[in-house]
């Protein structure tokens, strides 16, 4: 069982997503789903002890040896990807039957979760799996559920935000492809680690440079990194709310991920820094991102449109890290790949209480709100203070090492533009305290009630987790460091 | 009670925290709320007194929390000047409190739970500051103080709370992360560590620019201090309620600016080296400029308020002129003035607010009379601007005395020049207040310049006076404070026994 | 050298053509066929790859030494599939569109969408006023 723990990994939700059509009743289809997506919680936690203390695990696929069978191979790296995404979507999960009632028909809630569940493997088999056609098929298989998770939205602006996402994702994905064909063409082989050592020999060719750009923009596409960013404001706006929280907090991670892995493992730093530029271009990208999308964020007036941008603007911080090529950046990077799970997990969970009972989330509707939904109201802001980055909150602890990492290589005007741009966070964040705490409501006579246990325990439980690993930063700073060195270390 | 210091040390952080609890507990109970809100101000005096023993008879206090990522620690140790602090807040938290419990209720403040709540966060936030063994740990609280505080600001949730809110936390979070934080990560990169050290913890050979660029970051980040031009936070918090704004904004708020700004002078660079940056000099004409500044915009305000907002921004710029000068006078000086002017200040924000429950007056040009009606209001005003100016026999003598003194010392004659006229312009802006009160006949050639003439009125409020003090709680307050004053001029020795000591270490 | 990678080039072209159509028209069927074309393009490209000179089929029989390379055909057979259901997907998306908006240009949509918002935004101001 043990030795078998990273395919089970992705297979656990994969298997159980078309249990689920059997199961018919929504109630007993939500539950289900929950223990799927929690056994694969359990599996994670497993999976990253035995990393933590054996080092590197490679699992062949049906028994078929690599580089020719498909290894899945899990290191440091990827186990701690694999926590995040299986902890956030167990954690949405609870919330899901209650927030999907008032915003899905009732009809349509067992594909919702059969399409979740797929979403989710899609996710973890493209962090867990070694072989780089895989992880092609895992990012279709998480994007289409994606997509039609997206389309499930209440408005009928949700199916165009789908389609756009569908065009945008879909070229992306085939631009990862066509990298992924290209890099088979020169080496014959598709398993990461091997790529990796056989690359070097082919570096210096016209292919391996064509193969590169096509997956760092494929990548970059799905990444949302500015400015490939257009889909997602939409998309994050009118999906589901559960689907929201779910995506923010886990889809983007993935991606930057995939950015890691490519550029660090598979065409190695040496290749991805030295002979390409890439690190100007993506300190520079990085940061007129975090400038331009706060900004942005700022002048919304859909809450849930307001964090999509806030989100653009966070991966741009994860960009300046991975930008700076150096272990303590890329620490910075990884925390915040944790960190910005957390924070946005919570906040968008609670904007989608406020939905569950107000029906909407423009600003004007969140009046008076700080008295009505006092909890989650209460997450939010504290939420909203991780992203500023206040001491005690997880947010403190990555604009930290993203600022030590900056000072150590004495970029001091870049670490004095990543404090300006959180200064925007301050304004974003503080439209909505205001809103909330000095508007009344505009309809006295409406009663609004704080939201249901459902809500606010999966809700609270990523706010106090937003607190404690502000605070005891021992897991996720050891093992975000560890998988840094390692990834320097040149060993997949 | 046989507790060891060190746990009288951490107590005394987590008891108004611990106390918040119970306050909303009680929060039905107005008279139970505030009983638990004085009991927890009567023990966190009784741990302080007690520390302060314990520092007098020469004991290590010091206190470890957690280590937050490795070699940054919550810990606490307490040394004479963040002794000197804790002893002021908590003393003034127990009269602050008696004030207010006389003024939200005559004045029928909502929400009052919460108003105690914030209140007990921020004093224990203070009490963190005072004792914190690190800059990181001082930052810590130092937010957490501007994040309680802002509940209180904008307490009467009005538009124009609502804006002073804005601007409060915009600019001091906004200091304080932009600058504050960005020169701490660079100390903690330099210098390796953030420990508080006497004589500061960077090497010898540390490059002069690069420190010297450090100081200026600290000084601009520590925004509570309010040297302009990040000075506007202060009197936009004077939206809020009297007590608040006598206690956070003249006290606590205020002192933890300067106090981390002497802080970092003394503990982070350390005089030796302070007094050798090439912008040492730059920001001790800076904190001049803030102080005349602030003094002449003080004597154009006619909002009570406000006047005594601009007269704190402008007393906080002598502290930092201490801290700047690099001397031991200086430093003693500084340290004084925390104790001095919190406690003058205090009694003038005290009066202020029973003027304005009493009369519901908050102009000063409405104020002439008034010393009929509130005849010790106004005596206790007369004495704390005495204290503010620094004459006998107030407190605030000693403290500019000392500064004086440092300012001699180093040669600096530009600036001992400042602080006479300010001085001088102290006298011009408080003194006519109790004056009018009293004589309200006579016209001061500055309202005559101005035009403005004693209406009618003024005959009637003269004819009619009947005493009509602030309640009897709020009184107390006042009393209280004001003998502080005067006590601190006749006995200062404790005071200065502890203000010579932050520079020798513990005894 | 240019005949020798002529594949290439036909792949070259497909996928411009492709992405051309995706950008450049209105019609979300014809921006989806452009996107099906791209696709394709990628398929050729992985297909042609494999193709060993004077290689027969991949099958395991007596005297066949030389064959193609079948390891890029058994990729693009789930590629192809991947293809299939974003098309489906992306078609199923348009009817949904259709029946929403009554259109299929993306203009027009997106024109109702700012209609749309105006509306919303005037209502609101009109309830802030009442408040």
């Amino acid at each position: 069982m043990i030795a078998h723990l990273p395919i089970l990994q992705v297979i656990l939700p994969l298997m159980a997503a078309p249990l689920c059509l059997m199961l018919k009743r929504p109630q007993l289809v939500w539950v289900f789903a929950l223990i799927a997506s929690g056994l694969a919680f359990v599996v994670s936690v497993l999976l990253l002890q035995q990393v933590m203390t054996t080092g590197v695990i490679s699992y062949e696929l049906g028994g078929w040896q690599a580089p020719w069978g498909i290894e899945y191979r899990i290191d440091k790296l990827n186990a701690f990807l694999l926590l995040i995404i299986s902890g956030i979507s167990t954690i949405v999960l609870v919330a899901a039957q209650t927030s999907i009632e008032k915003e899905i028909p009732k009809d349509k809630h067992v594909y919702f979760y059969v399409l979740y569940l797929l979403s989710l493997t899609g996710m973890l088999g493209i962090v867990a799996t070694g072989d780089a056609f895989n992880v092609f098929v895992f990012l279709e298989v998480s994007s289409l559920s994606a997509y039609a998770l997206i389309a499930m939205g209440q408005k009928r602006q949700a199916l165009w935000a789908s389609y756009q996402y569908l065009i945008m994702g879909t070229i992306g994905a085939t631009f990862i492809l066509i990298g992924i064909g290209l890099m088979y063409q020169m080496t014959g082989t598709l398993n990461m680690y091997d790529l990796s050592q056989r690359l070097p020999e082919v570096a210096q060719t016209r292919t391996v440079f064509a193969a590169f750009a096509f997956v760092v923009v494929g990548v970059c596409l799905k990444l949302a990194m500015f400015p490939l960013h257009l889909w997602l404001p939409n998309a994050y706006t009118y999906a589901p709310s559960i689907v929201t929280a779910f995506f923010a907090a886990t889809a983007t991670k993935v991606a930057v991920y995939l950015l890691i892995r490519f550029t660090f493992s598979v065409f190695g730093v040496s290749f991805s820094f030295t002979t390409i530029p890439l690190e100007t271009l993506f300190m520079a990208l990085g940061l007129v991102g975090i400038f331009v999308a706060s900004t942005s964020a700022i002048f919304q007036s859909n809450v849930k449109r307001l964090f999509a941008f806030s989100s653009i603007a966070q991966i741009g911080y994860m960009i300046v890290g991975f930008s700076l090529t150096t272990v303590t950046g890329l620490t910075a990077t990884l925390l915040h790949l944790f960190n910005h799970a957390l924070m946005k997990g919570a906040i968008f969970l609670a904007l989608a209480a406020v939905i569950y009972r107000v029906g909407s989330v423009e600003l004007t509707n969140l009046r008076g709100l700080g008295r009505q939904m006092p909890l989650t109201m209460a997450a939010i802001v504290i939420g909203g203070l991780s992203l500023i980055g206040v001491p005690l909150t997880v947010g403190f602890v990555s604009k930290w090492y993203l600022l030590i990492a900056l000072i150590e290589e004495g970029l001091w005007p870049v670490a004095v533009l990543i404090l300006l741009g959180s200064m925007l966070a301050v304004v974003y964040v503080w439209r909505i305290v205001e809103v909330a705490y000095f508007k009344e409501p505009l309809d006295k006579n409406v009663i609004v009630k704080e939201a249901p246990l459902s809500f606010l325990i999966p809700i609270w439980a990523l706010v106090i987790a937003n607190i404690y690993f502000g605070i005891d930063t021992r897991l996720s700073v050891q093992v975000a460091e560890a998988a840094a060195q390692s990834l320097f270390g040149g060993a997949l | 009670m046989n507790l060891s210091l060190e746990v009288m040390l951490q107590l005394a952080i987590m008891l108004p925290l611990l106390s918040t609890f119970a306050i909303v507990a009680t929060g039905k109970y107005p008279n139970i709320r505030e009983g638990v809100t004085i009991t927890t101000c009567l023990c966190l005096i009784y741990l302080v007194v007690n520390l302060y023993q314990g520092l007098l008879a020469g004991q290590a206090i010091s206190a470890f929390w957690w280590e937050l990522l490795p070699g940054l620690t919550i810990s606490f140790d307490i040394e004479p000047l963040g002794m000197l602090f804790a002893l002021i807040a908590s003393f003034l938290w127990l009269v602050t409190t008696c004030y207010a419990i006389g003024y939200m209720r005559s004045h029928h403040e909502k929400n009052q739970t919460r108003f105690y709540l914030c209140f007990a966060v921020a004093i224990g936030a203070v009490m963190g500051l005072a004792f914190s063994a690190n800059l990181f740990t001082l930052f810590i609280f130092y937010e957490v103080l501007t994040l309680s505080t802002y509940p209180l600001v904008t307490h009467a949730g009005t538009e124009k709370a609502k804006k002073g809110g804005r601007t409060y936390l915009g600019i001091l979070l906004t200091t304080s992360i932009v600058f504050f934080l960005l020169a701490i990560v660079s100390t903690w990169f330099i210098a390796g560590t953030l420990d508080f050290k006497l004589g500061g913890i960077f090497a010898d050979d540390v490059d002069k620019t690069i420190a010297g660029i450090l100081l200026v970051l600290f000084v601009f980040g520590i925004g509570k201090a309010a040297i302009m031009p990040f000075h506007r936070w202060l009197p936009a918090a004077m939206v809020a309620p009297t007590p608040v704004s006598s206690l956070l904004h003249a006290v606590a708020v205020v002192k933890a600016g300067v106090f981390t700004v002497l802080k970092v002078c003394v503990f982070i660079f350390g005089l030796d080296l302070l007094a050798v940056l090439p912008t040492t000099q730059f920001l001790l004409y800076l904190a001049g400029a803030s102080v005349l500044l602030a003094s002449i915009i003080a004597m154009r305000q006619d909002n009570l308020k406000a006047r005594l907002a601009y007269s704190t921004v402008s007393q906080l710029g002598y502290v930092t002129i201490g801290a700047l000068l690099a001397t031991s006078s200086g430093v003693i000086g500084s340290s004084m003035h925390i104790a001095m002017h919190a406690f003058g200040k205090i009694t003038l924000f005290f009066c202020a607010g029973a003027i304005l429950v009493s009369l519901h007056k908050s102009k000063i040009s409405d104020m002439r009379g008034i010393g009929r009606q509130m005849p010790l209001t106004m005596i206790a005003f007369f004495i704390a601007s005495l204290s503010i100016i620094g004459v006998p026999p107030a407190g605030g003598t000693w403290s500019k005395w000392y500064l004086m003194m440092g300012t001699i010392e180093t040669e600096q004659f530009v600036l001992m020049v400042i602080l006479m006229v300010s001085s001088l312009l102290n006298i011009a802006y408080l003194l006519p207040i109790p004056f009018h009160a009293f004589f309200p006949k006579l016209m001061s050639f500055k309202d005559a310049e101005q035009g403005v003439r004693p209406s009618s009125n003024i005959e009637n409020t003269y004819t009619r006076a009947e005493i009509k003090e602030a309640p009897l709680p709020s009184l107390i307050a006042i009393v209280v404070t004001t003998l502080g004053c005067l006590m601190l001029f006749i006995y200062p020795q404790p005071l200065f026994e502890l203000a010579t000591a932050v520079l020798t270490g513990r005894e | 050298m240019l005949i020798d990678l002529f594949n290439h080039w036909i792949v070259i072209t497909l996928m411009m053509c492709g992405l051309y159509m995706v950008i450049a028209h209105g019609n979300l069927i014809k921006k989806l066929v452009g996107l099906a074309v791209f696709q394709t393009s990628v398929f050729i490209f992985y297909i042609s790859m494999a193709k060993v000179d004077g290689g027969t089929a991949p099958i395991l029989a007596d005297g066949i030494v030389h064959y193609s390379n079948p390891l890029p055909h058994v990729l693009i057979l789930t590629a192809i599939v991947v293809g299939i259901a974003t098309t489906a997907l992306g078609l199923s998306l348009v009817v949904r569109i259709k029946e929403a908006y009554g259109s299929i240009e993306e203009e027009e949509i997106q024109q109702q969408d700012i209609q749309h918002q105006k509306n919303n935004a005037h209502t609101k101001v009109k309830l802030e006023e009442e408040a």
